[in-house]
């Protein structure tokens, strides 16, 4: 562990990452004790600027709380790029390790079914799921993961693939093991790694995704987000920058937060690979 | 006292209809001839023969082309226009219309009697649901000489004159017209009026070009030489095109109401929210009186109480519109100021439910309800984000649902809602814009009935008497009563009478004078030097 942590803090955009991703989460958390009350209530006059009412980050077009709907909306941000990734990874690992493992016709079909949905442009597909459902939380978080599971069940099956000749696999398969035990206990665990930091790219991405269908207005209407803060600050930019600006930051610097943790992840994880781009360096 | 000063400057609006070159003179402006009055058209509408197509963009611009027999002062006394005058008989059956002489179409042909028998009888009837509801009235419409017009209705029916406005029934061309299917004839694609201007050009997406008819039948009229709408998509740029001068006039929802204020601001602009009187529309809750508890009077009273009304229209709409105070706008005839709901008080709104028996849960909620905003932009997204707030003081939730225009509609339609917000045009009187919301008759699965499905036979008895009695008098009694109820029972929870600036140049004279705004025929508007 001690090792890990080391290959990690090597790299310096890693750690800054971390932090960052670290404050973004003890705001979501301490959101309630920063700002009391809900992020929709009328706090002052409308379109007041940064700094004045006591408007940290300025007020929107009702008197909103332009900070406690930055501070609230983080937790449904990072609770949507989670709870998808999760359910994009349980799709895409179960798929990927069922092509991967068994190969022949299963490896076909699964990878037909596969390239289907890669084929669709994945916002189009998801702004499609979330009208036909009607936009509320659940179905856009559905929408986030059927649209993002393709690239994890590729790359499940390509580690899938590589590994199932090696000699500890085929040690397992002579000890009887069943073949639900040897992916799980066996596969599964080295192909960690490149799952590890897919994820964290993927609960990036997620971010932006529901971020980009609230500004759509086709976020669930009963949460405050950032991008339905974008959304609602967008016609009136000329007159209140400070309702896109903010939100738009921190939504910036989350995914960029994320992405540096993913690249320190990686290089924890493939020290040799890290070593490598260090000496070229 | 507020409302007797509003109806002298109605008075004094209004003057200017009727006004003649001499009489702007008196004024010390002299109408200027020339200019090109440059305008915007939001959205852009699919044709402009009014008619086949009865939507606002058409409403507005067609008018130009078009004329009724009559137009509304904001006052909405009938103003002459086609009929230089008439008469009613005094049981209010037989209405006989003269008509102007030495009208004619933009094709030359002359404009007769026999074009408004047509127009009325044939084409709007036809082609439109809230004509067709009135115009079954007649019993018999003649032409009995070119220019004299005779209806005789089968039954007395007050409200009739207001039918007689371009934007109700314009009057269209027999010539073009009669045996031909009236929404494919090719006049629809280049519309023939009678109006101060006469159609040239429609390059789609980008323009629509009118020029002055110099046949027009009022002597030197109309000023302008041309008149051309703009189609800009973006509201940005429209507040762009009107802040820079490339248009002068902006008219409806062309400009955010939250633009409204800057615009306010500019020493050329001029802000004027007048000129929606005929149509009056009034924003409310639609409440669904079939899902419990809604169908408590109580309930509906308490959350018509937790509402701030001045709240919607200065912080939201920014000083356009007004305080709604019940279920007639005051602009409507037969308003009656003493019927007013319940002001704004959370504390009694609260007692009211803990004395009904809806207690608070450990969350504070007494119960939760289903809301759709409306799907017409953000304005109404903003609307409805401000009543879940309000609602969450006296312990209602309201769970937002979205949807698009067309679901909303639908549902609505089919009774598949909680509750949700709508808002209605009221035409001028309460029987053809107010009774269609509130009676038992009316409901049916349709938009713009009584969806709601409020029931009440004492209302649908004093609506009916309104409907039937003859002498305006009889009618005021009758509408003030179901007032009075209908603010006790608030089987809507009403918001604001809506109403939409019409921004423009100063430059720009004569442009607000009736209570139609700018779905006026713009023969006296003129561009100063």
């Amino acid at each position: 562990m001690s090792d890990f942590w080391r290959r990690f803090s090597r790299n310096r955009g890693a750690v800054v990452g971390l932090v960052i991703l670290l404050l973004v989460f003890a705001i979501a958390i301490f959101a309630d004790v920063l700002f009391p009350g809900s992020p929709w209530d009328m706090a002052t006059a409308p379109f007041a600027p940064p700094g004045e009412d006591g408007m940290l980050l300025g007020s929107d077009s009702l008197g909103r709380n332009v900070a406690a709907g930055i501070a609230h909306g983080a937790r449904i941000s990072l609770m949507v790029g989670a709870v998808s990734t999760v359910a994009a990874l349980s799709i895409g690992v179960t798929l990927g390790a069922i092509a991967g493992y068994l190969g022949g016709w299963m490896d076909d079909a699964v990878m037909r079914f596969t390239e289907f949905f890669q084929t669709i442009p994945s916002f189009i597909f998801a702004i499609l799921l979330v009208a036909i459902f009607t936009p509320t939380i659940h179905s856009v978080v559905f929408a986030i993961a059927v649209v993002s599971w393709p690239p994890v069940a590729r790359v499940v099956r390509a580690e899938f693939l590589s590994l199932r000749s090696r000699e500890f696999v085929q040690a397992a398969e002579v000890l009887g093991k069943s073949r639900l035990a040897i992916v799980v206990t066996d596969i599964l665990p080295n192909a960690m790694s490149p799952i590890v930091v897919l994820s964290s790219l993927m609960v990036a991405s997620a971010i932006l995704l529901e971020s980009a269908l609230s500004f759509l207005g086709l976020g669930d209407p009963n949460l405050m987000t950032w991008g339905f803060l974008i959304g609602s600050g967008r016609s009136v930019i000329r007159i209140a920058w400070w309702m896109s600006v903010f939100p738009g930051l921190a939504i910036f610097v989350t995914v960029l937060a994320l992405n540096l943790v993913g690249e320190g992840l990686s290089d924890a994880l493939n020290p040799r690979l890290a070593r490598r781009r260090g000496t070229a360096a | 006292m507020a409302f007797s000063r509003r109806g002298l400057m109605a008075a004094a609006a209004a003057a200017p209809v009727l006004m003649r070159a001499s009489d702007a003179l008196a004024q010390g402006i002299a109408p200027r001839r020339g200019g090109t009055l440059q305008m915007m058209l939001t959205p852009e509408p699919p044709v402009l023969q009014i008619g086949v197509n009865q939507q606002g963009p058409t409403l507005a611009a067609a008018p130009k082309m078009f004329q009724g027999l009559v137009t509304f002062s904001p006052t909405l006394e009938p103003v002459p226009l086609l009929a230089k005058s008439w008469s009613i008989s005094d049981d209010g059956k037989e209405y006989i219309f003269n008509l102007q002489e030495n009208v004619k179409w933009h094709d030359g042909r002359p404009f007769t009697a026999d074009d408004v028998v047509f127009s009325i009888m044939k084409f709007h009837t036809e082609l439109s649901p809230r004509a067709r509801a009135i115009f079954t009235l007649i019993d018999v419409c003649e032409a009995k000489d070119p220019h004299t017009v005779r209806i005789a209705l089968k039954q007395a029916f007050q409200p009739f004159m207001l039918m007689f406005d371009a934007t109700a029934a314009a009057i269209v061309p027999k010539h073009l017209f009669d045996g031909q299917d009236y929404r494919t004839a090719p006049a629809v694609q280049r519309p023939i009026g009678t109006g101060p201007f006469k159609f040239t050009e429609w390059q789609r997406g980008n323009f629509v070009r009118m020029d002055r008819f110099d046949d027009y039948w009022k002597p030197g009229q109309p000023y302008l030489d041309t008149i051309i709408y703009r189609i800009i998509p973006d509201s940005q740029s429209r507040r762009l095109a009107l802040e820079s001068g490339q248009v002068l006039l902006s008219q409806a929802s062309d400009i955010e109401p939250f633009d409204t204020p800057q615009l306010r601001q500019r020493p050329n602009l001029e802000v004027n929210t007048n000129g929606w009187e005929y149509f009056s529309p009034l924003s409310w809750i639609e409440l669904n009186h079939r899902v419990k508890p809604l169908d408590d009077a109580r309930v509906r009273r308490a959350m018509s109480m937790a509402v701030d009304r001045n709240f919607i229209v200065n912080r939201l709409w920014f000083g356009v519109g007004k305080p709604a105070t019940g279920p007639v706008a005051s602009t409507t005839r037969f308003f009656d100021a003493n019927a007013k709901i319940a002001a704004f008080n959370i504390a009694e709104a609260n007692r009211i439910l803990d004395q009904a028996g809806f207690p608070r849960n450990a969350q504070g909620v007494r119960f939760t309800l289903k809301h759709m905003p409306l799907p017409y932009g953000e304005i109404w997204t903003r609307l409805s984000e401000y009543l879940r707030q309000a609602m969450r003081q006296i312990g209602v939730a309201l769970d937002l649902e979205s949807t698009d225009a067309g679901s909303w509609a639908r549902r609505v339609g089919n009774w598949e809602y909680e509750t949700t917000i709508n808002f209605v045009y009221q035409f001028g009187d309460p029987t053809l814009g107010v009774e269609r919301t509130y009676v038992s008759t009316n409901i049916q699965r349709v938009t713009f009935t009584n969806t709601g499905g409020y029931s009440n036979p004492q209302v649908d008895a004093l609506f009916l008497q309104a409907r039937s009695a003859a002498a305006s008098a009889d009618r005021a009694r009758a509408f003030s009563e179901v007032q009075k109820i209908l603010v006790e029972e608030v089987p809507q929870i009403w918001l604001t009478e809506l109403s939409f600036p019409t921004i423009h140049d100063k430059k720009v004279r004569n442009v607000i004078t009736t209570g139609l705004g700018v779905s006026k025929s713009f023969d006296d508007v003129f561009i100063v030097g």
